[in-house]
């Protein structure tokens, strides 16, 4: 029964609001419609109507998932010492990463999907029914780690939401042990996308050991920066009390992985161009361009601005410490990560082709209405979750049938 | 899921074990049987074991109790296909009766499509499923297509494995080759699809990687030669290990193969192959009626739909039946060797042992079966 009236009202939050909360989900929800119908027409006509062909044969869609794989998984970086160290300071910002977690990786999935040349066939996909190439295939291993990482992020959450609907403490033991797991998985998922690539020698630009720890570095630096965004966003706009230290932690965090990230960087770009060697052609077609071609030049440069930019702001504790500063800075780094860690790194891969041959990649606009389809409904589905959460850790919604303890409710700020 | 995996390299081929006894080796080596029976007449026991992969054993008087793995799912998919067919044919059936344009062929169609989809991975199927599907891929071709044709699957031969030799100093770069391939294999002609790709080399490098594939001047070029590429049926296929459905493995004779049919069109080998010999079809293939060879196998040139991913068989249907590949037949100048490398007095072993050989990217480790040389 607590579960109907869980389910009526969230479903009554979620759709409940003011003004500016019907546009930006009618927005959102009109950008989602608009991507369903260019899916519709990539069903149709087959991925051609995409700017893919079978020299760069991973495009737009592949690029976003790699970056968003990131993204899911940094929430860890909010998990971990909200719940394993007790920080006390991150408690609120815990379900909050959470819930981000699982729109990135809703987004993932589908930027998945719509790649797939023959969705319909999923099923052959799924073990028992279908044929399964464990272990051998790291899409294989991918698919297990996304799935698996996505129930548990959904699980967690529901259960200590559900918990203090109904008025309970939610309870650690029951809990506790699944974020251990979440955590480890978190690092899992990255690690794995991330050998998606790095294990084709065919493709020296991603055969490269280093490619597993730049994608946690560059994630962890992303994933804070977007919630230090969401989270300042949150506290303008709801009376949900986020403190200035779990801000200035996340910053911290932010800020070490952003330096990390840009030593990484330094040392690839080492490797590469010191010794100008074959295996350097697609580090020079993207940042200088081969033989007249440089669609990703001015990308790749924009990128490396910002991203030094951002990370010498934060660098700085004064600038950091600023909330003035610390905004742009953040939207810097995330720009400047989902370039580098997108389509930066996904398209080079196969520019030139394995026999040297150069042929360019432009999305078409079906991909990009389709990209565009598919953040809508990440933020629409981040959107949902945050608008129920809050409430609920508010204790404003309740379950009628919950007694009211107030003695426990005041005990709960502290729990989580 | 996938099961038994031995790495056969060719280096141990040559060298070590010398052709004779490696035919028993290469046997035991491999994933999948095309033929599906393991009661076939082998001369090696060792044979048998290509079932491994697959557990394709239901055939020749074997209990089907032999695919212990996948007798369960089979059994269930083959009832959901069945409930959905028979619901789908009843659907047909009412909307044909309401409106005259469903004709029974109409009807017929839908049915023969959802059987289809219910299929499963052409290893894992009794050769029962394989003269079914066989018998509804043809029916299929004539309603869709209008056209007539053969499908095979006809399986790998024991003590054959296929190698291919190419002589540089012959070839003239009259890309012959190329369109014997496109209409044998029955290639899209809207998107120009080609498996063969020549490479015209300026004298004095020998690195393809400077080569110019798209050359369009009457050949040969003063100061250039030419070099030919395609699958080169690698004997260690990172493409085939990067399958996230097994959609594509290693015959024992030793050719790639793709099961269009059970490819979900991930592109994942595409990225992975360093030879790029993977093509996809990004959208519907065609080939004009009157130009549809209706000599197929299932795991070669039969026509493929939109979403999967193709490539060069070493002409699978030809081949198996003791013919050359399309392309060594239509090559004028003699540049093209093909043979078992298994049959110590075929032209391939000559070339292996009388000339200076070598191979693309053999730092790869992928053990290409595909060697180039000169006179
Ligand atoms: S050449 Fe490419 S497609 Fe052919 S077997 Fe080798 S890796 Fe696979
Ligand atoms: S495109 Fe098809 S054959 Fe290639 S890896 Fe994906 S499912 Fe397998």
């Amino acid at each position: 029964m607590n579960l109907y009236y869980f389910m009526r009202d969230a479903l009554v939050t979620a759709t409940g609001g003011g003004r500016r909360y019907h546009l930006w989900m009618g927005t959102l929800t009109l950008l989602m419609l608009a991507g369903l119908y260019g899916y519709s027409v990539q069903l149709r006509d087959g991925l051609a109507v995409t700017g893919m062909s079978d020299h760069v044969s991973w495009g737009l869609y592949i690029s976003n998932f790699t970056f968003l794989v990131g993204l899911a998984a940094a929430a860890v970086m909010i998990v971990l010492p909200a719940y394993v160290l007790k920080d006390v300071d991150f408690s609120q910002a815990v379900l909050i990463g959470e819930g981000v977690a699982v729109s990135a990786l809703v987004m993932c999935l589908a930027f998945v999907v719509v790649d797939l040349g023959s969705p319909h066939r999923f099923w052959h996909l799924i073990p028992g029914i279908g044929f399964f190439n464990f272990p051998s295939s790291l899409l294989a291993w991918d698919v297990i780690v996304l799935n698996g990482y996505l129930v548990l992020n959904l699980c967690i959450p529901f259960y200590i939401l559900f918990s203090r609907y109904c008025n309970r403490l939610p309870r650690k033991r029951l809990y506790v042990p699944f974020v251990y797991l979440s955590v480890f998985w978190a690092v899992g998922i990255h690690m794995v996308t991330a050998f998606l690539l790095a294990g084709l020698p065919a493709r020296p630009f991603w055969n490269s050991s280093l490619l597993g720890p730049r994608f946690l570095a560059s994630a962890f630096a992303a994933g804070p920066a977007f919630m230090i965004l969401l989270l300042q966003f949150i506290r303008a706009n709801s009376p949900y009390a986020i403190r200035d230290e779990t801000i200035a932690k996340l910053a911290m965090i932010t800020t070490v992985a952003a330096q990390i990230n840009l030593i990484m960087l330094g040392s690839e770009l080492f490797k590469e161009f010191y010794r100008h060697t074959h295996h350097s052609q697609s580090a020079y077609y993207l940042f200088f361009g081969l033989d007249g071609h440089h669609a990703l030049r001015p990308w790749i440069w924009t990128a490396i601005i910002l991203n030094i930019t951002a990370t010498g702001i934060l660098t700085l504790h004064r600038l950091r410490n600023s909330r003035f500063w610390l905004r742009p800075a953040c939207l810097m780094l995330f720009v400047a990560i989902w370039i580098e860690k997108g389509f930066g790194l996904v398209i080079p891969g196969f520019i030139p082709s394995p026999l040297g041959e150069i042929v360019e990649y432009t999305p078409t606009w079906i991909e990009m209405v389709v990209t565009l389809g598919i953040w809508a409904m990440g933020l629409f589905v981040l959107t949902v979750l945050i608008r129920v959460a809050i409430p609920i850790e508010l204790g404003s919604v309740r379950s009628p049938k919950a007694t009211d303890v107030e003695t426990k409710l005041q005990g709960l700020g502290a729990q989580s | 899921m996938n099961t038994e995996k031995t790495r056969f390299t060719f280096g141990d081929l040559m060298v070590r074990c010398g052709f004779a006894t490696a035919s028993e080796k290469t046997h035991t080596a491999r994933q999948g049987d095309t033929q599906g029976g393991c009661g076939n007449p082998r001369p090696q026991t060792g044979a048998s074991c290509s079932c491994s992969g697959g557990g394709a054993c239901n055939g020749g008087g074997n209990p089907p109790g032999g695919s212990s793995l996948t007798a369960k799912p089979v059994t269930r998919r083959q009832a959901i296909g069945a409930m959905v067919g028979g619901a789908l044919a009843t659907t047909a059936f009412a909307a044909s009766s309401l409106s005259p344009k469903t004709s029974d062929e109409e009807r017929e169609k839908t049915l023969l499509k959802w059987q289809e989809y219910f299929k499963d991975n052409f290893r894992l199927m009794s050769d029962r499923e394989k003269a079914e599907t066989i018998q509804r891929l043809e029916r299929l071709a004539y309603l869709d297509h209008a056209t007539d044709v053969k499908i095979k699957a006809t399986g790998a031969k024991p003590g054959v494995l296929f190698g291919y030799a190419f002589n540089i100093s012959k070839c003239k770069g009259y890309r012959s080759c190329v369109d014997a391939c496109i209409k044998e294999n029955n290639l899209d002609r809207k998107s120009g699809m080609q498996y063969i790709r020549i490479f015209e080399m300026e004298n004095g490098k020998m690195d393809i990687e400077s080569g110019n594939a798209e050359y369009d001047h009457p050949v040969p070029a003063e100061g250039h030669f030419y070099m030919g590429t395609q699958c080169f049926q690698c004997a260690n296929p990172p493409c085939v290990e990067v399958c996230p459905v097994g959609a594509t493995w290693q015959e024992p004779d030793g050719i790639v193969v793709v099961d269009y049919d059970w490819c979900i069109g991930c592109r994942y080998c595409e990225a992975a192959c360093p030879y790029w010999a993977r093509r996809f079809n990004w959208s519907e293939p065609e080939v004009p009626a009157g130009e549809v060879n209706a000599n197929q196998h299932y795991l070669g040139n039969r026509q493929r739909k939109k979403g999967v991913v193709e490539k060069c068989t070493f002409c699978v249907q030809r081949t198996r039946e003791g013919r050359l590949p399309a392309c060594a037949e239509a090559c004028p100048t003699g540049a093209r060797v093909f043979g078992n490398l298994l049959d110590p007095d075929s032209e391939i072993r000559y070339v292996l042992e009388h000339k200076q050989v070598f191979r693309l990217k053999e730092e790869l480790g992928c053990e290409p079966k595909f060697w180039y040389f000169m006179d």
